[in-house]
């Protein structure tokens, strides 16, 4: 039953989904290799949260030829439901049992073997540093226990894809490194991660693809590294000691924004050595005195919200 | 493994899961519990002496009325847990666990069996309660073995039927206030019944409410089994009432489970 290693994990062609007259998708195609991980960002209300229950049987589409570990999710959901795994921003944890009670309950809905599905819970505990408290209700754990947890009950049916939504939106920086970590050992295990997320660091950290999605729509796809090339977002910035210097160097220079409060003038840079000396050459030459030069190489925020911008402006 | 059997294994563990939230936070059962054992001890006590005079058979007074109203308080119980199994249902539809037996290649219809068995476990334990207390103030019946289990097979019927029903208000319900809202007029169907007096000594239109109502022909049924009353059609209108309920609160929280949105 495991899937042809050439074949997409995740195959999605033409997803739409509107709630009344409201476009909630609106013609989404996305491809998603195996072992890799698949990170889609867009803001709150872009529809990632949409995407990932349709992916996972929970709501139907209204349209679209989707294909999740190889099996067609409105012809075979139960064979999709058992090849997959899902994590959402909202625990799914039953807050009522124990911790070590939610994960051997998971072992019988997998219909494990009692023996197997204890030795699987007790290495899942001791995985994700729950042993201690595996024995107290998981009303009594904070919100990075709750997750952990959360992320063992996913792994312990072994999924070959996991939809993780939002996994580290409200946990402390130090939990979300954790969870960072753990992602990472899944991908080298094999798995295949669809990761979505609002944190742009998180995206760039993690994913060997990235997907931007605004209002219902893929505006960009590709590596974190092609996504970056496709905005010119370098730039130089430059603070001077008085308004008379910023005149000068805004007229010897083709600065593209300048601001008279704080002093600072932004020239556009492609991050390489040699332009950045051709610059300091043609301020030295102007005798401008500089009071501090910053260095600003392109970043997903930048893609992105050049991407979101150009949108904006068109709808005016 | 069969889809039969994989269902009743899943819906073994569901139960299993019920049964462990309930032991493990027992005041709500013992709440769903005191209730009907307060009335029952209210109405005995309190207004039982009068009311006794009053059924009109018998010799009367309080020993005559434990007899009459007890099968009034059983019903009473089973309302009552019903109630408290619309408030689990609801509690349980807003944790996050649903949507992941969802997205779980599980039997389907487990989640809310595993509510049902586990609601029945609810009822058998408090209508047992319910007997005993009865039992230990002055009930006495004249019932065989035949008839105690024509008697529990009624109730069983009759629980079946409400418990779907709750399970489905459960399911319906946007808040948990509501779910405890939208069950409460069963709890107060015995007393508009058979339950507590004879209907013949209700007005007219009360009467007649009480007559044709689901809870009237059960009680009646049980009293007749328990203490040698007339039966009559009252069998057949329990039977009808409960088989009626049962489908209607299991279609409508299987549209209600298999909702999307």
């Amino acid at each position: 039953m495991t899937a042809n290693i050439n074949q997409p994990a995740i195959a999605v062609r033409g997803l739409r989904k509107q709630y009344g007259d409201k476009v909630v998708l609106d013609g989404i195609d996305l491809s998603v290799a195996q072992g890799k991980i698949f990170s889609l960002l867009g803001p709150n209300g872009a529809g990632k949260t949409t995407i990932v229950r349709i992916l996972s049987t929970l709501i139907r589409a209204d349209a679209g030829d989707i294909r999740v570990a190889g099996h067609d999710l409105v012809r075979e959901p139960d064979a999709v439901r058992a090849a997959i795994g899902v994590t959402g921003q909202f625990s799914a944890v039953d807050k009522l049992l124990t911790g070590e009670e939610n994960l051997l309950l998971m072992a019988d809905l997998h219909h494990l073997d009692r023996r197997v599905g204890r030795r699987r819970a007790a290495e899942l505990l001791e995985r994700f540093d729950l042993v201690e408290a595996g024995g107290k209700p998981a009303s009594t754990y904070s919100g990075g226990m709750q997750r952990r947890l959360d992320l063992a009950m996913t792994l312990l049916g072994s999924p070959q894809v996991i939809f993780l939504d939002e996994p580290t939106t409200g946990l402390d920086p130090r939990s979300r490194r954790d969870v960072w970590q753990l992602i990472r050992e899944l991908v080298a295990g094999g798995v295949t991660i669809f990761l979505t997320t609002q944190y742009l660091d998180e995206a760039d950290h993690l994913a060997d693809r990235i997907a931007l999605l605004d209002q219902g729509r893929l505006v960009a796809e590709g590596t974190p590294e092609e996504l970056k090339r496709q905005i010119p977002g370098g730039h130089v910035n430059l603070r001077f000691t008085d308004a008379a210097e910023l005149d000068l160097a805004a007229r010897t220079l083709a600065a593209t924004s300048r601001d008279d409060e704080a002093l600072v003038l932004q020239v556009p840079h492609d991050g390489g050595v040699h332009s950045l000396r051709a610059l300091l050459a043609r301020l030295d030459d102007a005798s401008i005195e500089v009071e501090e030069l910053t260095l600003h190489t392109p970043d997903l925020d930048d893609v992105f919200l050049a991407l979101t911008e150009k949108k904006m402006e068109a709808v005016r | 493994m069969s889809t039969m059997s994989l269902a009743l294994r899943d819906s073994t563990t569901m139960v299993r899961r019920r049964i462990k939230h309930m032991r493990r936070y027992p005041s709500l059962t013992l709440q769903l519990v005191g209730l009907p054992v307060v009335f029952l001890l209210l109405f005995v006590y309190v207004f039982g002496g009068t009311l006794g005079n009053g059924l009109g058979s018998g010799p009367g007074g309080r020993s005559e009325y434990v007899a009459y109203v007890t099968p009034g308080i059983i019903l009473m119980a089973m309302a009552t847990v019903a109630m408290g199994t619309a408030v689990s249902v609801s509690m349980d539809m807003m944790e996050g666990i649903v949507a992941r037996f969802k997205t779980m290649a599980i039997a389907r219809v487990s989640v809310l069996t595993g509510h049902v068995v586990a609601a029945m476990l609810q009822t058998f334990f408090a209508v047992v309660v319910v007997v005993a207390v009865a039992f230990a103030i002055g009930f006495r019946s004249d019932a065989n073995v035949v008839e105690w289990f024509a008697a529990a097979g009624v109730l069983a019927m009759f629980a079946f039927a409400l418990t779907w029903l709750t399970v489905a208000m459960g399911l319906a319900a946007k808040t948990i206030d509501s779910a405890s809202n939208m069950p409460q007029p069963l709890v107060f169907l015995p007393l508009l019944g058979s339950g507590f007096v004879p209907t013949d000594s209700m007005p007219a239109g009360l009467r007649w409410f009480a007559d044709y109502q689901p809870f009237t022909p059960v009680i009646e049924t049980l009293r007749g089994l328990l203490l040698g009353t007339g039966i009559g059609a009252n069998g057949i209108g329990a039977v009808a009432w409960s088989a009626g309920i049962a489908l209607i609160g299991y279609l409508w929280a299987r549209k209600l489970y298999n909702r999307q949105a």
